[in-house]
C-alpha cells in the first residue's frame, strides 16, 4: 500500500489523500487516462464500472456506471475542469440518474489530482472538496458537539454571575 | 436568508436559541439527545416535573432548532438536530474508505503494468 497519508478537515469538508507508487509518472497517469484501467480501479471491487465516455481533456466529460451485486445501476460523470498532461486533472465527480440527468440529491466533489516525479516513484496527490461549502460550514457553526457544549457552558457561567 | 416557518428571520435566531438554552433543563435535554434519540416520555420521567412541563421544554428546543421531535407508535422521539455535524463527519469518513479502497485496486492494476502477462518480447499492442 502506497497511501503516506490522509488529512481530513471536517470544517473545511476536505480531504487530501497522498500517494507515492513505485512506477514511473506515464505510467500512473495511464491509470486515469486509459478508461479500460480507470474503471478497473474507480468503483468499488462487488460495483464493476464501466466507463461509457471518457474524454480527458479540459473541458472535456467522462460518463460511468456501476453495477451493484444486486443489478442496480449508478450512474456517474465527472466535469474535466482543466487537465495538465502528466501533471494535474482537476475535476467535478457526481452522479446521476439512467438518462445521465445530474443527481443533486448526492454530493459532488471537486477532486484536484497532481502528479509528481521523484527519484524512481511517482507522487500523487488528491485533494477533494464539497462545494457546498457554505451549507456545511453553517451546519458546524449552528451545531457542533463541543462548541455547543462550551456554549452552554459560558451561559451557564453567566448566569450563575447574575 | 433563511427565514424559519414563522417567518422570522436569521437575527431573531439568536434570541430564540438563547432563550431555549437559557434554561438548565432544556440544556440538559439537547445534551441527553445529542447521544441518543429519547422519547419525550423517558425524558420526562428524567426531571421532577410533569410530562407536560417537559413536553413544553421540548416544544421550544424544537422551535430553537435545537431538536427534532417525531412521531414512533404512540411515542414522541427527540433527536438533536446537531447529528448534522455528525452526518458531515460520517460522509468525510466515507469518502476516506472510497479512496483507500480506490488506491488499493489502484496499486494492483499499476502493478499489472509492471509486470505485463505477455512476454517481454511479445507484439505491442
Amino acid at each position: 500500500m502506497t497511501v503516506t497519508e490522509i488529512h481530513k478537515d471536517s470544517t473545511e469538508l476536505r480531504m487530501t489523500v497522498t500517494t507515492e507508487w513505485n512506477a514511473p509518472i506515464e505510467r500512473v497517469w495511464q491509470l486515469w487516462a486509459d478508461p479500460r484501467k480507470l474503471e478497473r480501479w474507480w468503483g468499488p471491487p462487488t460495483y464493476p464500472a464501466i466507463v461509457v465516455d471518457h474524454d480527458l481533456r479540459t473541458g472535456g466529460k467522462v460518463s460511468y456506471f456501476m453495477t451493484s451485486p444486486e443489478g442496480e445501476q449508478f450512474h456517474g460523470w465527472w466535469n474535466v475542469i482543466a487537465v495538465e498532461e502528466l501533471h494535474r486533472i482537476e475535476l467535478e465527480d457526481g452522479f446521476a440518474d439512467t438518462d445521465g440527468n445530474v443527481n443533486e440529491a448526492l454530493p459532488v466533489t471537486l477532486t484536484t489530482v497532481t502528479f509528481a516525479e521523484l527519484p524512481g516513484a511517482t507522487r500523487m496527490l488528491i485533494e477533494s472538496r464539497f462545494p457546498s461549502r457554505e451549507a456545511m460550514d453553517r451546519l458546524i457553526e449552528m451545531g457542533m458537539e463541543e462548541g455547543l457544549a462550551a456554549a452552554m457552558s459560558q451561559i451557564d457561567a453567566v448566569l450563575a454571575g447574575d | 436568508m433563511v427565514v424559519d416557518l414563522e417567518g422570522r428571520a436569521d437575527e431573531n435566531r439568536a434570541d430564540v436559541l438563547f432563550h431555549a438554552l437559557a434554561d438548565a433543563t432544556r440544556r440538559d435535554i439537547v445534551l441527553l439527545a445529542l447521544r441518543e434519540e429519547h422519547s419525550v416520555s423517558d425524558l420526562a420521567r428524567r426531571y421532577p416535573m410533569s410530562f407536560a412541563a417537559v413536553q413544553k421544554h421540548v416544544a421550544i428546543l424544537e422551535r430553537a432548532d435545537l431538536v427534532t421531535k417525531r412521531h414512533h407508535g404512540r411515542e414522541r422521539i427527540v433527536t438533536a438536530r446537531i447529528d448534522s455535524i455528525r452526518d458531515a463527519n460520517r460522509l468525510l469518513d466515507e469518502f476516506e474508505s472510497v479512496w483507500r479502497h480506490r488506491m488499493e485496486q489502484f496499486g494492483v492494476v499499476l502493478s499489472e503494468l509492471d509486470q505485463p502477462a505477455e512476454p517481454p518480447t511479445g507484439a505491442q499492442q
